[in-house]
């Protein structure tokens, strides 16, 4: 006898059915991993210790769909290993399967009484089986046979005897959607509607001739060929030739579906365009009508390809339906999804899938026409109405650009008006709370997966919602920074050294020094013009935003945002900055923004209730009690009163400490009035039109900023002074703490020291701290209070632990890296948002709040 | 920390004697450890005419920033004292009532072996607080001093910085009390009134705080005209004070980080200054209100957006229509307080299956809010900044769209109507807007048109001919008669 081959799909449920003895198991530990195959015997066992409680099978099956459900979410082929020769056990595999959109298929064991009879005797567990089940399980399953078709499994095997078992061999098959090992590159074309002369000039657009690209691309059509256009017949000719040559892919759009039902004579309404198309198929042949039926016949609903990279479908596909079968994945492939209500032409409203996109898999389609395409969440369409007088267009994979040809006319009136989609959806609308709530882990490109815990995310989601500015302009929130490590010297907690040390022990030559401002962070969104604003990030009636380090926005008032906004941009025009610092390869002029960092002062600005209920407060209260205090000792002393000297200079020294407190905040604090007295001071350009800025090395960031700064007529800006120190070098890391300490004897807070080279990593590959902060001795007042100077005040607070600290510097670090980068990208909303919000959360962990 | 005591004399009864009163000789200083640092007793004047005696606590800041348990953070509810910049080691607070208790113990009490006569009778005194942390300021000063029989109170503001005079007054006054009265009372006066004035304790409100409030305000509090406020602030507002210092944590840091009071982000649990509850009890009308517009809509499954403590819920959950009630909050504190309301953990499971609590947010989409039959938007909109307010909409009306929305807010026309309330400010401190009636429906009218609501308005409390009702009410509803077909797409 020769082998008997049984194809089975590579994700499909497969459901033995045999009765007890029949030898489901050995056949399945034949032809299947272990994992693979599910029993009730095993589950049985899980539930109620014993495989062969027969009175645990209803939980024992619970617990099998359970399992197989599971599995087939996640795409694993899965055999079931049951009797099931009863149908009802069959019908709920079959929901199983239908539900996980995976075919369900049988193979049947078929097998004489006598075998399963002989195979159970062999069975110590078994060997009292009564006779009469045995032939129970026959009687049942020999009626069931000739319906399995029915039951909806799609492809079903029976093997009658000992030996077609034995002979037998379980061969996978791919599914025909699944064409990842196709990785192009390809030219994927949106519809086309019987357009024959427009998709002519745009395949010659593409580098097509005569429908074979030279550079061996791959066309793909998204579906709608055909109706309403002057050519479908045209345009058929052409793709199937495509498709015949091995040039091209098509998948299926509703409209080829309906003329392929026409075609095998059934009725359908020869509306929306499909009396055109017949119309023109009458002037063809037989044989070309019948060569379109069966190349409509064997088109398949949606592709894979590019390695799982790429989708493509005539109307779009979540992404729990890529690469599936089944009769709702064909549908929503040519039909989409609806919202079950119809708009005011009539027309159903479509079900915004795309807005709950969250797929790895950019899926491109078309069936909706738009104005213009653009991406929403990793999805974009390429119906632009060609045949409705718009264009035709294709995008380029994996380079993702967009080419498209105008339509030459109006070929057909549209039923309702084009609209387009703001990209990101307009009104923030594709932001859900499962994009953020919960436990999360965010994955990014310099550190790796960066867990944000349950509480955090709750906290930052309170924040985030109630305060923050609008999250589409919420592109970057800014990392924490780690001070420098404590250093022994005599009288201060904070000194250059160690940081130029660690520096130069994580092997980074070269550091900038920067000046540190005393005010509050404040990140600014700058866009050209309104136009800018809404174009790239949705938003109507701004150009931008200016927001603190929790994403609040930094003024109430919104007009007072926009006098800022607007010097900048004037400074940003000026200095010539747009072109220098967009992507090379964007588009120039349109769609500009730019994404800076910087520090707003004066402090009293932003912090003037911390600055009366704390700051002023200690400075009132200890100029209201010490000269009294002081006084009375020195009339006890002066009286004669003996063993006060120690307590009276404590008290004068406890005066002068406070005195010198009152003056460190004072320097930061002065009155303003509208902009008139605020300075904004920009230490880092973060992002431009589609180019991340963060790696930029320091140099030339300054280089840039000081232009803005110098093209600033209005005194707003201020330029950030700064030092190169080469860490090897002793005389430049003196002249670096020399620096440091004229800087903060005239009142600066400080410095922070940055790696020249801006990203680096140490020896060992790791992400190395962008900066650390150098706090001046006077500043530092402020953080630890008035008299933290004194001896065994500063021993115990150099007892401090920074670990944690620059743990979350550097998380926080590469999550704001990971959000410019994707913004830069052009990622979805709903990804740049996940970073963002990372940081958020992460800065509600507790750490010491003085570091 | 200081404050002085002085008494004047005659050569008879000598000014001096307040050394045997206080049980501290004038002559001598002499120093106390005490939990927080070293208390000093010192007089700087000592004759027969006049005699001061001076309390000196010298804090030590680290340490008690590093007492706590915490990370860098003290345990005890006072947040200011996580700080290292601290107006402790100046201010006279607990820590210096709690020196005072400690070093003139026996005065406290009233005991004087060596002139028991003198103890017991008033004497001329004098008693100087220089930085007194008073929250309610000089008036309540003077209203806490006043009655107990002092001749003079002098309650003097301290300037914030003199170099930024339009910083205005500081928390603390300068206190001089005058007149005539026995030195113990004096004493227990000042032991309980400097913490209720600084209204901050350093330590864990205990049990026996009771006992020691009664002990210390004998003859005295009971008749006070004040005596409830100074019961509340002494003894902190005892209930659920360890909850609150934990749950504060999350609010300091953030506080911090944007500069900020940690009041002015705190306030999504705090109806205290809601002006609008207090003259009428116009919540109570609210909630009638909206649970009449649910019942004419016919809503059985209804979404309380915003639920904050949880007070309509708890309406809902006594009515057995409402088989499914879900609220949501922005706040975890919120929910935590509202769950507690509840009674959740003890509910029993027939009733605790028909209420659930939430974090929820309505910046984002969320699908566990789709397929309800209500949603009530009670006094949230106003919470949200209006450029903020389209994600709402949608949230609400795009993605949720439950068959019926019921939306209140203020009317601030009405706001003139309100007494307690100064012309131009909102009702709450947090109300990023309040709308006229026309704003109102303005707004109603385009959101509902685009998302296929209509729409009514009711007006909530007294409807005044003039400036109408202070609260008005939205309800929304689905105009599309395919809500069946809508869950299963979207289920």
């Amino acid at each position: 006898m020769t082998t008997r081959t049984l194809p089975v799909t590579d994700l499909s449920l497969v459901v033995l059915v045999g009765a007890t003895g029949s030898g489901k198991s050995t056949f399945a530990r034949r032809h299947f991993k272990p994992t693979e195959i599910v029993s009730s015997d095993f589950c049985r066992g899980l539930v109620a210790d014993d495989e062969n409680d027969q009175s645990a099978s209803k939980d024992a099956f619970d617990v099998l769909h359970y399992i197989a459900g599971k599995r087939l979410a996640a795409g694993r082929l899965t055999v079931v290993d049951a009797t099931n020769v009863q149908p009802e056990a069959r019908r709920q595999l079959v929901r199983l399967a239908r539900e996980h959109d995976v075919l369900p298929i049988a193979i049947v064991l078929d097998l004489p009484e006598e075998v399963c009879r002989t195979r159970n005797a062999g069975r110590p567990d078994r060997a009292d089986m009564p006779a009469h089940v045995i032939q129970r399980h026959r009687r049942e399953l020999r009626r069931s046979l000739r319906g399995l078709e029915r039951e909806g499994f799609r492809k079903v095997h029976v093997l009658r005897s000992v030996e077609e078992v034995e002979e037998a061999e379980v061969v996978l098959e791919r599914r025909y959607n699944d064409l990842r090992h196709l990785t192009g590159p390809f030219d994927i074309i949106g519809d086309i509607h019987g357009c024959r002369s427009e998709l002519d000039s745009l395949l010659a657009r593409l580098g097509y001739v005569d429908g074979h690209h030279p550079e061996g691309r791959t066309a793909v059509f998204v579906g709608d060929l055909v109706d309403r256009g002057p050519d479908s017949p045209g345009v058929l000719r052409r793709v199937m030739a495509m498709v015949a040559a091995g040039d091209a892919l098509c998948v299926p759009g509703n409209h080829e579906n309906k003329l392929g039902r026409w075609l095998k004579g059934r009725k359908v309404q020869q509306t929306h365009g499909l009396a055109e198309t017949i119309e023109q198929l009458e002037g063809e042949s037989e044989e070309f009508r019948a060569q379109v039926a069966e190349f409509i016949d064997g088109l398949v609903s949606h592709y894979v390809l590019d390695g799982g990279a790429l989708v493509v479908c005539h109307a779009g596909l979540p992404e729990k339906y890529h690469g599936r079968t089944s009769g709702r994945v064909r549908s929503h492939a040519l039909y989409g999804d609806t919202t079950g209500e119809t708009d005011e032409f009539g027309l159903p409203v479509r079900y915004p899938w795309a807005e709950d996109y969250r797929g790895r898999a950019a899926v491109v389609y078309g069936h909706t026409p738009v104005p213009n395409t653009s991406w929403i969440n990793n999805t974009i369409c390429l119906d632009t109405g060609a045949v409705f007088g718009g264009k035709m267009t294709a995008l380029r994979w994996p380079e993702r650009e967009l080419v498209d040809v105008p339509a030459e006319r109006v070929w057909y009136e549209p039923a309702r008006p084009l609209v387009t989609e703001a990209p990101g959806g307009h009104e923030g609308r594709p932001l859900d709370l499962a994009d953020v709530h919960g436990r999360r882990i965010v994955e990014t490109r310099h550190l790796g997966n960066v867990a944000v815990r349950e509480e955090n995310a709750a906290a930052a989601l309170e924040v985030m919602s109630r305060f923050a500015v609008d999250p589409r302009l919420l592109a970057y929130l800014p990392p924490t920074m780690a001070p420098t490590a404590t250093s022994r010297a005599e009288g201060y907690l904070e000194h250059p050294a160690e940081a130029f040390a660690q520096y130069r022990a994580d092997g980074v030559e070269r550091v900038v020094c920067e000046e540190k401002h005393m005010g509050s962070r404040a990140v600014a969104l700058v866009c050209r013009d309104e136009k800018a604003a809404h174009e790239r990030f949705g938003v109507t009636g701004v150009t931008g935003a200016l927001y603190t380090r929790t994403g609040r926005p930094f003024f109430d008032d919104q007009d007072v945002t926009e006098q800022v906004l607007d010097r900048l941009r004037t400074a940003i025009g000026a200095a010539g900055l747009w072109d220098d610092l967009a992507a090379s390869d964007s588009a120039p002029g349109a769609g500009d923004w730019l994404l800076l960092d910087g520090e707003l002062m004066p402090w009293s600005l932003k912090s003037a209730g911390l600055l009366r209920s704390q700051y002023a407060a200690v400075g009132a209260a200890s100029g209201a009690v010490l000269p009294g205090a002081v006084s009375a000792l020195e009339q006890a002393v002066a009286r004669g009163v003996e063993g006060l000297d120690g307590l009276l200079a404590k008290q004068r020294e406890r005066g002068v400490d406070a005195a010198a407190f009152t003056e460190a905040y004072r320097r930061y604090c002065w009155p303003t009035q509208g902009l008139e007295g605020v300075r904004f001071a920009p230490f880092q350009l973060l992002a431009a039109r589609g180019r991340s800025l963060a790696a930029v090395p320091h140099d030339e960031q300054l280089a840039w900023l000081d232009r803005l700064v110098e093209h600033d007529p209005t005194g707003l800006l201020q330029v950030t002074r700064r030092l190169v120190v080469d860490t090897g070098d002793e005389a430049s890391v003196a002249a670096g703490t020399d620096w440091w300490l004229e800087l903060t004897a005239a009142g600066g807070e400080g410095m922070v020291v940055k790696p020249l080279a801006a990203l680096v990593r140490d020896a060992k590959g790791r992400l190395g701290q962008p900066g650390v902060k150098v706090r001046g001795r006077e500043y530092l007042r402020i953080i630890y209070g008035p008299e933290y100077t004194r001896p065994e005040n500063l021993e115990r607070l150099r007892q401090r632990f920074l670990g944690h600290k620059r743990s979350l510097a550097l998380r926080e670090y590469a999550l704001g890296l990971e959000a410019l980068d994707r913004l830069a990208d052009g990622e979805p909303l709903w990804r740049v948002h996940e970073a963002v919000f990372a940081v958020l959360a992460l800065e509600s962990e507790p750490v010491d709040p003085r570091l | 920390m200081f404050l002085t005591i002085s008494t004047t004399g005659i050569p008879e009864r000598p000014a001096t004697d307040l050394g045997f009163l206080l049980h501290k000789h004038p002559e001598r200083a002499q120093a106390f450890s005490t939990s927080h640092g070293t208390a000093h007793v010192l007089y700087p004047e000592a004759s027969a005419e006049r005699c001061t005696a001076a309390l000196l606590l010298e804090v030590d800041t680290v340490a008690l920033v590093r007492r706590g348990k915490g990370k860098g953070r003290g345990g005890a509810p006072d947040a200011a004292l996580a700080q290292y910049v601290n107006d402790r080691p100046y201010a006279a607070s607990s820590l210096l009532a709690v020196a005072l208790a400690k070093v003139f113990k026996t005065a406290l009490h009233g005991v004087c072996q060596a002139m028991p006569e003198r103890a017991a009778a008033p004497l001329p005194l004098r008693v100087e607080v220089p930085a007194l942390p008073a929250r309610g300021g000089a008036g309540l000063v003077r209203a806490l001093f006043e009655p107990l029989g002092w001749s003079t109170v002098e309650a003097e503001p301290v300037a914030l910085d003199e170099e930024f005079p339009e910083w205005g007054d500081s928390r603390y006054v300068r206190l001089v009390l005058e007149g005539e009265l026995r030195l113990a009372d004096a004493l227990n006066q000042l032991y309980v009134l400097l913490p209720v004035l600084d209204d901050a304790k350093h330590y864990w409100v205990a049990p026996d705080e009771v006992d020691k409030l009664l002990r210390a305000g004998d003859g005295w509090l009971a008749g006070h005209p004040e005596r409830k406020l100074i019961t509340a602030r002494y003894l902190s507002r005892r209930w659920g004070l360890a909850r609150e210092a934990t749950e504060r944590l999350e609010l300091v840091r953030l506080a911090e980080a944007e500069g900020l009071d940690v009041e002015d982000v705190d306030n999504a649990v705090d109806e205290s200054t809601d002006t609008e509850e207090r003259p009428v009890p116009l919540a109570e009308q609210r909630r009638d209100a909206i649970l009449a517009a649910l019942h004419g809509a016919g809503a059985a499954r209804v979404l309380d957006l915003g639920c904050g403590q949880g007070q309509l819920v708890q309406a809902l959950l006594k009515d057995v229509r409402f088989t499914e009630i879900v609220g949501v909050d922005v706040s975890v504190r919120a929910l935590t307080v509202a769950a507690r309301r509840l009674r959740l953990d003890r509910m029993g499971e027939r009733q605790a299956a028909r209420v659930t609590l939430l974090q929820g947010s309505l910046a984002y989409t969320d699908k566990r809010l789709a397929g309800y039959d209500a949603a009530v938007l009670s006094e949230v909109i106003e919470h949200l900044d209006l450029p903020r307010l389209p994600a709402l909409e949608y949230a609400v009306f795009g993605a949720a769209r439950p068959r019926t929305v019921l939306v209140t807010t203020p009317n601030v026309e009405y706001n003139v109507r309100w007494e307690s309330l100064p012309a131009g400010h909102v009702r709450h401190g947090d109300h990023r807007f309040e709308w006229t009636r026309e704003e109102f429906r303005e707004w109603a009218a385009s959101v509902a048109g685009p998302y296929g609501y209509g729409v009514e308005f009711v007006p909530v409390g007294p409807d005044d001919p003039e400036v109408g009702p202070p609260t008005q009410m939205a309800v929304f509803t689905r105009t599309d008669k395919t809500d069946e077909t809508l869950k299963e797409v979207t289920a």
